[in-house]
């Protein structure tokens, strides 16, 4: 049933115009300290008036230090988190107002795998599979094919996660985000921690997740590379605001040339290795 | 309409198939809590035994048995009640621990459904538990059931059950609102419902202030009523007096249970508790 109401959706989705796939508009979103006395401290601005708009099909990689609010920013669109002002609309649909049908359209995956420590991967994604409408007989095949994919191994898949390498838990967090073949994925540091040759299995499948599923992909990183190789527009976050938009070879042109590490420089007065040392104890 | 039900039931089975999933893989810590809840049970039952050489009065054989079958039926209808409260309010802690309340919070499910499923889970996991530890039991301790009356017993479980799990759903709320010590308030409002409830003596014997709190119990009238029927062999009629506030107190608490809960999901998502590290 959850699945014919999704398909239904995708085909209604089909038949309209270009309507962006995430709109955000001049979203905010402040916490306050957790151990304040009542009336003191100020709120730290998470997310200070971001407005951006995402295409269907795009990869849109979002840029930023430790603290510059693209966590917080993922978080307010995967609905975990309602902003204090401003509107967030996925596919034309209200993240507030129309939350279920939102959540049948998005999947996220975060810097954590966070799983059932002690179920295998199967078990796992065989339940994730069912919470998005997709039943057994047909999630377990699905899921066997996408770990192969991957380069899990049959016989790891029914091993509890907690024994499985940081690389592989992710693959398999991306696994559960594909199993539900999710029109707008957002990937909040999908591959911070991972080896070199995980990190490009990931990179991989994400570009191949979106030339042959479709999906709209938001993706956070504080890996230069990693953006310039996968981003079809990057946006770059500084203290809660976005300060700049546009392709890689845009961004560069518009901000004096050079690399990305460059225009980075230019647009936060730091290089991004610093800015994540002096800036991790914003919140995220 | 039916349909959507159908699918509802299936979205609710998925937290029954992981919770039987995780006792599986949480093996040993079940029999510890299996063997836990049989010693604890069996201890109250000698005490039972051990009454008359205890207090130094007669030993009357019928009147201990009494004693024991009332002690027996208080602490195993309190393990049955304590762990429907225990699961369903550690839903919350319990994800935040995994990781994964993020991910089941994000999913297309309608709350209702989600505890739905969790209410599912901890009934199958309760039932399982105090009948595994009554049979335990009367392996140890002569247990005399010839004059009880099995349905309304079942009935009053049930009617229990289905009471306990909206104070359960309103205390799993702490751990949401609290991501530090809910849990800790969780457990105590737990002890508290546990000394006013008269799972071990009745609660006439009760400081007057604290007779209020267990007017407000649902346990008090389901032990009261389990006691009727399992020792007196009271039928439905006669266990009503019980029966109804249970059933009123489930009636008031389970629509205001979700009400809270759902009260404190969207408080937590704006002062962004709703992560896994609180």
């Amino acid at each position: 049933m959850a699945i014919q109401v999704r398909e239904v959706k995708r085909a209604e989705l089909k038949t309209r115009g270009p309507a962006a796939a995430l709109a955000a508009s001049d979203v905010r979103k402040a916490f306050r300290p957790a151990k304040v006395v009542r009336g003191s401290g100020t709120a730290v601005r998470a997310v200070d008036g971001v407005s951006l708009s995402v295409w269907r099909g795009e990869i849109y990689g979002l840029l930023g230090a430790n603290g510059s609010g693209k966590s917080t920013l993922i978080r307010l669109f995967s609905t975990l988190l309602t902003p204090d002002a401003g509107e967030v609309r996925v596919f034309g649909l209200d993240i507030d107002r129309d939350e279920l049908a939102v959540k049948r359209l998005i999947n996220r995956v975060s810097v954590e795998a966070s799983f059932f420590k002690k179920l295998s991967a199967m078990e796992n994604l065989v339940y994730a599979g069912r919470l998005y409408g997709v039943a057994p007989d047909e999630s377990r095949p699905k899921i066997v094919s996408i770990l192969r994919r991957l380069g899990i191994e049959d016989a790891r898949m029914k091993e509890p996660l907690e024994t499985l390498s940081r690389g592989m838990q992710q693959k398999v967090a991306i696994a559960r985000a594909f199993l539900s073949t999710p029109m707008l994925l957002l990937l909040d540091e999908p591959t911070t921690g991972l080896d070199v040759r995980s990190k490009r299995e990931v990179q991989t499948f994400v570009r191949d997740l979106r030339d042959e599923h479709d999906a709209t992909i938001v993706l956070t990183t504080h890996d230069l590379d990693e953006a310039a190789r996968l981003a079809d527009r990057i946006g770059i976050l500084h203290q809660g605001r976005l300060v700049a938009e546009g392709t890689a070879e845009e961004l560069a042109a518009r901000h004096g040339g050079g690399t990305l590490e460059d225009v980075f420089m230019t647009l936060t007065g730091r290089r991004l290795d610093d800015a994540d040392a002096t800036d991790a104890e914003r919140p995220t | 309409m039916i349909a959507n039900v159908g699918a509802q039931l299936g979205l609710a089975y998925a937290f029954v198939e992981r919770e039987i999933a995780l006792s599986k893989r949480y093996w040993a810590w079940e029999i510890v809590w299996l063997v836990y809840g049989i010693v604890t049970s069996l201890s109250v039952a000698y005490i039972g035994l051990a009454a008359p050489t205890i207090t130094g009065g007669s030993a009357d054989t019928a009147a201990v048995s009494r004693l024991v079958l009332y002690l027996l039926v208080g602490t195993i209808t309190w393990r049955f009640l304590g762990l429907i409260f225990e699961q369903m309010a550690e839903t919350i802690a319990w994800e935040r621990w995994e990781g994964t309340i993020e991910y089941t919070f994000m999913a297309p499910v309608p709350r209702v459904t989600h505890l739905l499923g969790m209410c599912g889970a901890t009934l199958v996991r309760a039932l399982g538990f105090s009948v595994a530890i009554l049979a335990a039991v009367a392996l140890f301790v002569p247990v005399d059931l010839s004059h009880a009356n099995a349905l309304a017993a079942a009935v009053l479980l049930v009617v229990g059950a289905v009471a306990f799990v909206g104070l359960a759903i309103a205390s799993a709320v702490f751990p949401l609102l609290w991501t530090e010590k809910g849990l800790q308030m969780a457990y105590i409002v737990q002890a508290v419902v546990l000394l006013v409830s008269g799972v071990y003596y009745p609660t006439t014997i009760l400081p007057d202030w604290m007779q209020i709190l267990s007017f407000i119990s649902p346990a008090t009238y389901v032990i009261r009523g389990m006691r009727d029927a399992l020792l007196d062999g009271a039928d439905l009629a006669a266990v009503w007096p019980n029966l109804w506030p249970a059933l009123l107190v489930g009636a008031i608490s389970i629509p205001l249970g979700l009400r809270v809960f759902l009260w404190a999901e969207r408080h937590a998502k704006r002062t962004g508790r709703l992560k896994r590290s609180g």
